[in-house]
């Protein structure tokens, strides 16, 4: 980002303004952060406390003990729950929609062409929007309160194919065509030689679909009826809209919720930017 | 397994058809029965009665329709869409596009500016909403806001009783940290490909400072800005998770702020009876009009993007044979096995 032009000797008030502005924000952007590992360090009495208090006077970690032994809240079921949802969700979205975009990049026929054009369909009207009509598809096979029915809907991304398609289109025909020539087929090209080029925009796809998959709600919420299955987000969500709420507690397992997002984050961030630029537009 | 390069062309055309299907097969049945066969049914259902059933018999016509478009919830949901549209998508707008230029110009510490400003996009609405309602706006005197308004003075609030709307302000700041930094990094990408010789060609006319931004940066940023403006409206037509979670008070939703899949779930699925008519009638009415927004925006689009900054790669299908000429990021070498 060093293409913008430097404006000589008048740059040093400005320069200073600038960074003033930008750490003020910056510390309204981390502020909520903050407010999470207090609350959840904090005790139920100093939550309450008539005047807020910045950091609790005894930080401690009782209220992770507390929720993972409440049987009522079942967190850890919940967590494994968003682990392998997510995991899978992934996995499976990268696969199918890398080798979808593979074939219609590589396939010209009337067939890819009226694939596309479902596929650009899809693009236009966001499945959010359509989580009526999929709820009596996924509750006439009777997938509700089950991992398939968590999974299995979600794994179509006509966004994620069309991302493939774009980037496989672009990808050198002569090095598959070097690989046929040494006896490779079509599959053995595609895992052996497309794929290890395609490990960008892979990661940009994964982290991105990983991160929608953990913090996703509405469907989870539609087919998590069963306690057994719900997905962190659910239980919290179930959890502070009861009756009995423990506010610390809430946050506790917040914090924890957060946690292999932010793990994801800090690791992933260059992909996780390349997929964000990507999904926007371009 | 056979090697298409050394087949007659009429056969390599054969094994082609069948290594399309083999490739886009799990995708095209995955579409087809998640998507495409479950909205036609709903089609189907929004002509009938249909609670708490999938296979209804009673054939209500465009009753449901009629119901929808004549009931004052829906009408108000649409119209909580448009005023929650109108709050969030320009506040989204100027704060990150303000983000990216403030950032793009830092020359100390910018990786850490924007991960700052990126890192609310890895955090979930729910908790986000957490967050909101029972900490920073908590109608309590232990709220944060509450206690900052009573340390200069003044009363605390009961930001989301329903009182002179003061739960918008919770909803939008909520979705502006979330979602400000997302726009911030599709803005950072657009000031990227602005031409330096651009600014260059600025400075040496003596252009500066704020009117290099409004001659030079903004028109560049056209096209990134109306795909920006887009995805904004989308996602609020979408709004659901913090709603929900804001809102909702020991398993009831207030009458109050219902966005149109709040209202759409409510009625459908949310209470007892599961209407499925009436949730599939709604259905179709959002994804018309969520299909009029996408395809209205996707014009302005075209129109105003003249010529070579059009992003054509929205707009479909195109040649074929310009398949090996695409404008999509290379492969990178040296990573073959």
């Amino acid at each position: 980002m060093s293409t913008l032009v430097t404006r000589g000797p008048r740059r040093r008030g400005p320069d200073a303004a600038r960074y003033v502005l930008l750490s003020a924000l910056a510390l309204v952007f981390l502020l909520p952060f903050y407010v999470i590992l207090r609350n959840a360090l904090a005790t139920p009495a100093e939550l309450a406390s008539a005047s807020w208090v910045w950091w609790p006077a005894d930080p401690s970690l009782d209220n992770l003990r507390r929720l993972f032994a409440d049987q009522n809240v079942r967190f850890a079921r919940s967590l494994l729950n968003s682990a392998v949802v997510s995991v899978l969700q992934t996995v499976l979205t990268v696969a199918i929609s890398a080798m979808a975009g593979y074939g219609l990049a590589r396939v010209p026929s009337r067939a890819s062409r009226l694939v596309l054009g479902l596929t650009v369909l899809t693009l236009m009207v966001p499945t959010t929007v359509t989580f009526v009509p999929t709820f009596v598809m996924v509750s006439s096979l009777g997938w509700i309160s089950s991992l398939r029915g968590l999974v299995v809907p979600v794994l179509f991304s006509a966004f994620a194919t069309f991302l493939f398609r774009q980037f496989f289109s672009g990808f050198p025909v002569e090095l598959e065509e070097a690989a046929a020539i040494d006896g490779a087929g079509r599959w053995r090209t595609f895992t052996r030689v497309v794929l290890p080029n395609a490990w960008g925009i892979c990661a940009a796809v994964g982290t991105i679909t990983f991160l929608n998959a953990w913090n996703s709600f509405l469907w989870p919420l539609l087919i998590g009826q069963d306690p057994a299955y719900r997905t962190v987000q659910v239980a919290l969500s179930a959890y502070t809209s009861s009756q009995r709420v423990d506010t610390a507690q809430v946050f506790t397992g917040s914090a924890v919720a957060i946690l292999p997002v932010l793990v994801v984050f800090v690791v992933l961030q260059r992909q996780l930017v390349q997929g964000v630029e990507r999904s926007g537009i371009d | 397994m056979s090697t298409a390069a050394t087949l007659r062309p009429g056969a390599r055309r054969r094994s082609d058809r069948l290594w399309f299907w083999v490739f886009t097969g799990p995708f095209v049945v995955g579409l087809l029965v998640f998507v495409y066969v479950p909205v036609l049914w709903s089609v189907y259902l929004s002509f009938f009665d249909a609670r708490n059933t999938v296979t209804p018999t009673s054939f209500v016509g465009l009753g449901n329709y009629a119901y929808l478009l004549t009931s004052r919830e829906f009408l108000l949901s649409m119209a909580t869409f448009v005023g929650f549209a109108v709050l969030i998508v320009p506040t989204t707008f100027a704060l990150s596009l303000g983000l990216a230029l403030l950032v793009a110009r830092a020359r100390v510490a910018q990786a850490f500016f924007r991960s700052a400003f990126f890192l609310p996009t890895a955090c979930s609405y729910v908790v986000a909403a957490l967050v909101w309602r029972l900490s920073i706006f908590n109608g309590a005197r232990f709220g944060l806001v509450n206690s900052v308004l009573r340390a200069l003075g003044l009363e605390p609030v009961g930001w989301l009783s329903g009182e002179h709307y003061l739960y918008w302000v919770v909803l939008v700041t909520l979705r502006l940290w979330l979602q400000a930094g997302f726009y911030m990094v599709l803005f950072l990408a657009g000031l990227q490909r602005i031409p330096t010789d651009t600014y260059e060609a600025a400075a040496l006319d003596g252009a500066t400072g704020w009117r290099v931004v409004r001659w030079i940066t903004l028109p560049q940023l056209r096209a990134t800005s109306v795909a920006v403006l887009l995805l904004l409206t989308v996602g609020a037509f979408q709004a659901f998770d913090e709603f929900y979670n804001t809102l909702t008070q020991v398993g009831t939703y207030p009458p109050y702020a219902r966005p149109p899949l709040v209202y759409l779930y409510l009625v459908s699925l949310g209470q007892g009876t599961q209407d499925l008519g009436l949730g599939s009638a709604g259905t179709v009415i959002l994804t018309i009009v969520v299909a009029v927004l996408g395809i209205g925006q996707l014009r302005a689009l075209r129109e105003r993007g003249d010529g070579a900054r059009t992003r054509r790669r929205i707009t479909l299908p195109e040649p074929f044979d310009r398949l090996r000429t695409g404008s999509v990021e290379g492969p990178r070498r040296g990573r073959r096995s």
